[in-house]
């Protein structure tokens, strides 16, 4: 049985309640705006890239604790890495949030506090949103990101 | 009995226990718990009664409807008709042919939209609509409008979700051709005095269209008293089965107005030059209906008579104080939707918890609780919130299931202490 507390641990409780890069970065190039119309959940994710590098990033908006928490621990995950990087990071985050793939558990490090969303499928959505709206940042794209 | 022996529920206007007994899905186990079913204005879940109706039907009255000569065919067209007058007898309505089956509140509301208003409506004109509407009540007119010219003209509601009537009386004047509204609100509980409203839309000549979905499986509809021009519901919402439902229409105007869908079975004769329309309800209903789905909302309706539909209201109304009261005690919660006349919705959000993580958690103490926006945006938008919580109550529900959804929300704050 899927327990709540693999769901809710501390770790994302705490990032929930003080999210880390909550703003709008002073030099921002790139953003996008992640939707979710089941439940109303809505960011923005500011980038400053520095060639391929992201070399600020932050994000706002609302959302539940799981999609606040990816949101907040996504940003520090991906600072100062490359497009390729953050794409690769974003790839085997999906793997382990949807449970098809735990093999690079370690590789995600604290990311890995994720991986008891893969018990509750229809909470997937929230850990991922932010991390489509980078994406979308990240390739520039002009329209608003949806879940749906 | 011992000390621990659970106390039956002495103050409920109907015997819930044996209620219980006739909702085989009620003994569900959820993540290990017993299954406390609280998403009732989603869909409310369906008695032996409903579901042996429907086997029964396939079982010894399967045939296509109206004009077979054959025995199963006949019986299959009286069974239908039967249905009918059952459920014109339960709303009220002056004639069974004032009632047309649908797949469903939205199609009621589309088919009034794209005929009637498709006949009656010009550049100009208005819609009124009021600002608790479900999506089904705003977005058919909003069609209407993008295809007319006509305006939509919202009716606001007060902080406690009742709608404003004064401002509603000013919207309303030579301009307005309908005015739609939902007899009960599905993300706030609110019950519209349609009566009175509707009384002010006929002086100055608009029609009337109620969303009857919330309403119908919890209060006593008399169509004729309320003075509705057309009022729409669904099957499932009041113990009956999914994809179909009725739209009540006054008869005057049914008749002037042109059919919704083409086909077969609303015809009286077709050649290639032309059509001559069948007559007022079967002109609305193109192609093969389902039958047993009629056979399954007969019996749903059956089944509410048979304990009362007054006694439902009153045991629902004793279940939604009793959780309003049980609510509001808890700390840093804000009831959305305080209406002084309500029906069965109790819609609250938790401080600094979503709703979505409530849902997630009481789900996992067998509490099934409907989170998000409940198709009705701009209400969230009205109270600056994102999404509600919403428990809604049917007949089979308890105090003990409500004891436990307040256990549940305490286990929320643990969660988040």
């Amino acid at each position: 049985m899927a327990e709540l507390r693999d769901l809710y641990q501390e770790v994302i409780l705490e990032h929930s309640k003080a999210p880390r890069n909550y703003k709008e970065p002073a030099h921002t190039n790139h953003k996008a705006e992640g939707y979710n119309p089941l439940c109303g959940d809505r960011f923005t994710v500011y980038l400053e890239m520095d060639g391929e590098t992201v070399r600020d990033i932050g994000f706002q908006g609302a959302g539940c604790a799981i999609s606040k928490a990816s949101a907040s621990m996504m940003t520090q995950s991906v600072k100062g890495k490359t497009k390729a990087e953050a794409h690769k990071i974003f790839e085997q985050f999906h793997e382990l949030v949807t449970g098809h793939s735990h093999d690079h558990a370690a590789e995600l490090g604290k990311l890995a506090v994720f991986s008891g969303v893969s018990e509750f499928p229809v909470r997937v959505k929230c850990a991922t949103l932010a991390w489509h709206t980078l994406e979308a940042a990240l390739e520039g794209k002009q329209e608003k990101v949806s879940t749906e | 009995m011992t000390a621990s022996a659970v106390l039956p529920e002495t103050t409920s206007a109907v015997d819930v226990e044996r209620i219980r007994a006739d909702f085989p899905i009620l003994r569900t186990q959820a993540h290990g718990h017993g299954l406390v079913y609280l998403d009732n204005a989603a869909t409310a879940q369906k008695p032996r009664a409903v579901i042996d109706a429907i086997v029964r039907y396939y079982e010894s009255a399967n045939a296509n409807i109206h004009r077979g000569v054959h025995y199963l065919s006949q019986l299959a067209t009286e069974e239908f008709e039967a249905g009918r007058a059952t459920v014109a007898r339960f709303v009220k309505a002056a004639k069974a042919s004032e009632i047309v089956f649908t797949r469903g509140t939205t199609e009621g509301i589309n088919l009034v939209a794209q005929t009637w208003g498709r006949t009656h409506v010009r550049a100009g004109d208005e819609i009124v609509v009021t600002a608790m509407e479900h999506h089904s009540d705003i977005v058919p007119w909003q069609m209407l409008c993008e295809a007319t010219g006509a305006k939509l003209r919202v009716a606001p509601m007060n902080d406690r979700g009742e709608l404003i009537v004064e401002e509603f009386a000013k919207l309303l004047g030579a301009r307005t051709k309908i005015v739609a509204l939902a007899h009960v609100s599905n993300a706030l509980g609110t019950i519209n005095p349609v009566k009175k409203l509707a009384a002010l839309a006929h002086a100055q000549g608009a029609i009337v269209v109620v969303d009857g979905a919330q309403a119908v499986p919890h209060l006593a509809v008399d169509v004729q008293d309320l003075d509705a021009d057309f009022y729409s519901f669904s099957a499932h919402k009041m113990y009956g089965p999914t994809g179909i439902g009725a739209l009540y229409g006054k008869m005057a105007l049914l008749e002037a107005m042109p059919p919704y869908q083409g086909g077969g079975d609303m015809i009286s004769s077709v050649t290639f030059e032309k059509t001559i329309y069948n007559k007022v309800p079967h002109k609305f209903e193109a192609g093969t209906p389902d039958m047993a789905g009629v056979a399954g909302l007969k019996a749903a309706i059956e089944y509410m008579n048979a304990i009362g539909v007054e006694k439902i209201a009153a045991h629902e109304h004793d279940l939604l104080e009793y959780a309003t009261e049980a609510v509001r005690a808890l700390e840093r919660i804000r009831i959305i939707g305080t209406a002084a006349e309500k029906a069965s919705v109790l819609s609250f959000t938790v401080d600094d918890v979503h709703p979505h993580d409530i849902g997630t958690i009481l789900d996992q103490e067998g509490i099934a609780v409907r989170t998000g926006h409940h198709c009705a945006q701009p209400v969230m938008e009205r109270y600056g919130i994102p999404a509600t919580v919403r428990a809604s109550f049917a007949v089979y529900n308890t105090r003990a299931e409500v004891d436990a959804l307040v256990r549940g929300l305490r286990r929320v704050r643990e969660v988040f202490a």
